[in-house]
């Protein structure tokens, strides 16, 4: 790792040394495997090592970023110069600057973000699993008679931060998923399906098994979906489809969506804005978790953010620009874009469990429709407006009936959070952002 | 003609011999793969934001790497280097290798020898990678005042210009070697309009396979900040949308990401080949109205979605995957047509050098029919026109496909009358086009600013459509 701190540092020196008052350097290096599998067989192998270096410069309060895949010394300091020089082409902007230096620390939990047994497993192994995750779900039922194929994706990330504040702080991840895609096939068309595990370590892998029957049994309950008639109707999210409800109150709450006011929770601080039953944190020292680190993008130390705390909005999250903007404080959620600028990511963004199980909220819908899989962008994060197309399954008396496809649900964010009635026990963690089961009282469902 | 260099910065700047391309090749193909490939990119991005009234940040990228694919019957062995140094270049080709039996003969290796390439679909002045960043600051400023000089309810605007110039060569064990230099422009602005407590956005970019000057002439950046000034506006008056099946006309243009997602993705030729699409056997089949026939072009100068080589190497081509309602074709990359054992269409992309490539769109549009707009419009009681839109996703292998309107109006006794707020459609891929019973005679490529996502890898695309009415589609909206 010594390395990448000797870039970061060479960096940071060429950079005062050209004119720059102050920058940071976020360097990252990545150890990546990726195997698909199809029908059994090996279809795609890929392994690499890749590097990225993301720069910012200050030029008092203009400022000017730049990205490298290139570490090589000369591609790095001719790199560094040409950003100096851009930075003073560009407006002062009082916002600027890197974090106040007293927020800088120097000491950091173990977050547990690193697991050596995975690099006990040899490529073949590797392998293994994924064949034996998508022949799961080719074994598991005759109606599955094609697929899209199973995988294995495993990586190493070291991250190495260093600004002209004196910070320099390193930390080191893995993180591994196992899925299963497989096609089933009846009478009147094909229905896939996929379920996945992803995680830092290897003891919390699901079976590769049990991936393989979970991802056939949603394959196979969608056979035969049809339309319903346009109706209001009490909708459930599984816990896969709900986390998309929760990343769009993530970027409801991102301070840049707020000063630009282009949010439809700007000016909600301490309102209510959701059922009681809501409760989402960013919390970003949850010891394993997959949006878990130290410290962000910018060197701020993360923390443990109430966003909504039973239905009022306590918090919005902020990097040390956009807390700058909204006076506030830096919540430790940036996040270096591909650009190398500093935006605002989640950390593990989730919505708290709730009491009921999912077969209890369920079984709590007369008429409704469980929601398994949500598609298209038709969410509007200015006014809240929300329209997407959905495949699911028709709830009758409390039980799941039919399979339901090519319909859309549709309703405003604003309504639906204040519609939040019941949250499931069952949150599960698939990326940072995450959700349990999710019973909205009402959403209009248009089909035939 | 002109070609696009003469001669590659891979040869001229970093010195790469076709004794080094012969090398990679054959170290690629030690273990007894079929086929390898070397794909080499040095990619120069910039970026300028201007917001709040000033600029707020400006940015560049470089990126340098060189894939190696090796290809053994049906499985695909990948890895990259991210800088050209000879043994990492040659580690990354041992690791590729891997994938091929080792007990199989392995394939021949042609010697690369470079051509150059005939035609040129993006002759420019100057590549957008040594242009003046004064250059992009006066567009944006043109573009901030005039936005904000549409209306007073205009509290926000941000203005963004992004370039990049893509250096690609690419090299096969067949013997094929060609470079390319690609560039990319585009321009977005987008405005938050407030009223009252309400506040809606409005968005407009354009761009293409051009320099600046296309902002400078061709397309005016006043005109791009009217036009997102314009949206932001209309939808602070929009009401509810209907929901429900109705009949619905497409206005022409970028509605065209209709067939994107309906029959496009689905025409790729590793769905197909694989038998998960909803189009797979359909070949020869009617799947959309006699009047419908959709191609797909890469070949058009300028357009964002073109290219003189895909990424595998091959020329780009128009390909007819529509005929008069009548389905004749998929969008093939190498390996799919090899195990297909049909021509390639060049049609093979890939987001950048550390990933695969894949069967993807280029531009894709439905021919001009005959019917003028306005009859279209005049045909229907009651629906709705949609004008604009936001992104679509499609499943493949259901056929089903969404696409969202971001303008829309209600058309009345065969009127346009009032806006409407933002709602999905969704319908059946193969079944949609079948619905299609008016054509317009007024067929408009997009303003180039569409970007594709498939398997994780995002690409620039284009799309086109004439004004279209589709009998009966689902509308999302909210309204019963």
């Amino acid at each position: 790792m010594s390395d990448l701190t000797s870039v970061a540092e060479r960096v940071i020196q060429r950079a005062t040394k050209k004119g720059a008052t102050a920058a940071d350097v976020l360097i990252r290096e990545e150890d990546t495997f990726a195997v698909t599998v199809r029908m059994s067989e090996v279809e795609t192998l890929k392994q690499a090592i890749s590097r990225g270096m993301l720069l910012r410069v200050f030029v008092g309060k203009r400022t000017a970023a730049s990205n490298s895949s290139d570490l090589s010394d000369a591609a790095i300091d001719r790199l560094v110069d040409e950003t100096v020089s851009m930075a003073a082409l560009t407006s002062e902007d009082e916002s600027g600057g890197l974090p106040d230096p007293s927020l800088f620390a120097t000491n950091f939990p173990n977050l547990d973000l690193l697991d050596s047994k995975w690099e006990t497993l040899p490529p073949e192994q590797r392998i293994d699993l994924a064949v034996r995750a998508e022949s799961a779900s080719l074994k598991a039922d005759k109606r599955i008679v094609n697929s899209e194929g199973g995988g294995f994706d495993y990586s190493r990330t070291r991250t190495v931060l260093g600004n002209t504040a004196g910070f320099v702080g390193q930390y080191e991840g893995t993180g591994a998923a196992l899925y299963a895609a497989p096609v089933a096939q009846s009478g009147n068309g094909m229905q896939r399906d996929y379920w996945m595990s992803v995680t830092r370590h290897f003891s919390k892998l699901e079976s590769a098994e049990a991936i393989g029957l979970k991802a056939a049994d949603r394959a196979l309950r969608r056979l035969g979906a049809r339309k319903v008639s346009t109706c209001e109707v009490p909708v459930v999210f599984d816990p896969m489809s709900a986390r998309s409800l929760v990343g769009h109150v993530f970027q409801a709450v991102a301070g840049d969506s707020i000063y630009r006011r282009s949010s439809f929770l700007v000016d909600e601080i301490d309102k209510t804005v959701a059922s009681p039953n809501v409760t989402i944190v960013d919390d970003a020292r949850l010891p394993g978790g997959l949006g878990s680190r130290p410290f962000d993008d910018e060197g701020v130390p993360t923390q443990s953010t109430p966003i909504i705390d039973q239905g009022v909005l306590r918090n919005y999250l902020h990097t040390a620009y956009s807390a700058r903007k909204l006076g506030s404080r830096p919540t430790g959620n940036g996040s270096r874009a591909a650009t190398g600028s500093v935006t605002i990511g989640p950390n593990n963004f989730f919505l708290k469990a709730g009491e009921y199980s999912p077969e209890e909220i369920i079984s709590s819908v007369k008429h409704g429709l469980y929601i398994v899989e949500l598609i298209g962008f038709g969410v509007n994060g200015v006014t809240g407006d929300y329209s997407r197309g959905a495949v699911g399954l028709w709830i009758e008396d409390g039980k799941l009936t039919y399979p339901v496809q090519e319909i859309t649900i549709a309703g405003n964010l604003r309504q639906m959070l204040r519609d939040f009635d019941m949250i499931g026990n069952d949150l599960t963690f698939f990326g940072p952002v995450a959700s349990p089961t999710v019973k909205i009282g009402k959403m209009v469902v248009s089909g035939e | 003609m002109q070609s696009p260099k003469t001669k590659s910065i891979f040869f001229d700047q970093f010195n790469i011999t076709t004794g080094d391309l012969e090398a990679y090749l054959s170290e690629a193909l030690s273990r007894g793969g079929d086929y390898a490939d070397l794909y080499f990119e040095y990619r120069i991005n910039h970026s300028v934001v201007f917001e709040e009234q000033i600029v707020k940040s400006a940015t560049k990228g470089v990126n340098l790497g060189v894939g190696v694919r090796v290809i053994s019957g049906e499985k695909t062995g990948y890895a990259y280097s991210a800088d050209l140094d000879r043994e990492n270049v040659l580690k990354a080709a041992r690791t590729a290798a891997f994938i091929a039996n080792a007990s199989s003969q392995g394939g021949k290796l042609g010697v690369p020898s470079p051509i150059d390439l005939q035609n040129n679909l993006y002759s420019i002045p100057v590549q957008p990678a040594d242009l003046e960043i004064e250059r992009k600051l006066r567009l944006l400023g043109e573009a901030d005042q005039a936005a904000r000089a549409y209306d007073s309810r205009i509290k926000q605007v941000q203005a963004s210009y992004v370039d990049e110039t893509k250096h690609v060569l690419i090299a096969s064990s067949d013997g094929q070697c060609v470079w390319d230099v690609q560039p990319l422009v585009r321009l977005n602005v987008m405005c938050v309009a407030e009223e009252n407590g309400q506040r809606q956005s409005g968005y407009q970019g354009a761009g293409g396979r051009r320099s600046i000057d296309i902002f400078e002439g061709d397309i005016s950046p006043k005109g791009l900040a009217v036009e997102a000034a314009r949206q932001a506006i209309l939808q602070l008056r929009a009401i509810n949308a209907p929901a429900g099946p109705m009949e619905v006309v497409l206005g022409p243009g970028w509605p065209g990401i209709l067939l994107h997602e309906a029959i496009g993705h689905g025409l790729e030729a590793d769905f197909n080949r694989k038998g998960t699409s909803a189009f797979a056997g359909l070949v020869g089949q009617k799947v959309a109205s006699e009047l419908c026939t959709v191609v797909d072009d890469g070949t058009i100068p300028f357009r964002r979605g073109s290219l003189n080589v895909d990424d595998e190497g091959n020329p780009t081509h128009q390909t007819v995957l529509i005929e008069k309602g009548i389905l004749t074709g998929y969008l093939q990359d190498k390996l799919s047509s090899k195990l297909m054992k049909t021509p390639v269409t060049g049609n093979g992309r890939r987001q950048s050098f550390d990933h695969i490539p894949l069967p993807r769109m280029t531009n894709t549009f439905m021919m001009a029919g005959e019917s003028d707009p306005h009859d279209i419009i005049k045909s229907v009681r009651k629906g709705l026109y949609a004008v604009h839109f936001g992104g679509g996703q499609v499943d493949i292998t259901s056929g089903k496909f969404v696409f969202s309107a971001s303008e829309a109006y209600l058309i009345e006794d065969g009127k346009v009358t009032t806006p409407v707020k933002g709602a999905t459609l969704i319908g059946d891929g193969p079944t949609v086009l079948r619905q299609v019973s008016m054509v317009g005679n007024d067929l408009q490529l997009d303003q180039g600013v569409g970007i594709c996502g498939k398997e994780g890898q995002s690409i620039p695309v284009g799309v086109g459509l004439p004004t279209i009415k589709i009998q009966e589609i689902t509308v999302g909206g909210t309204e019963k």
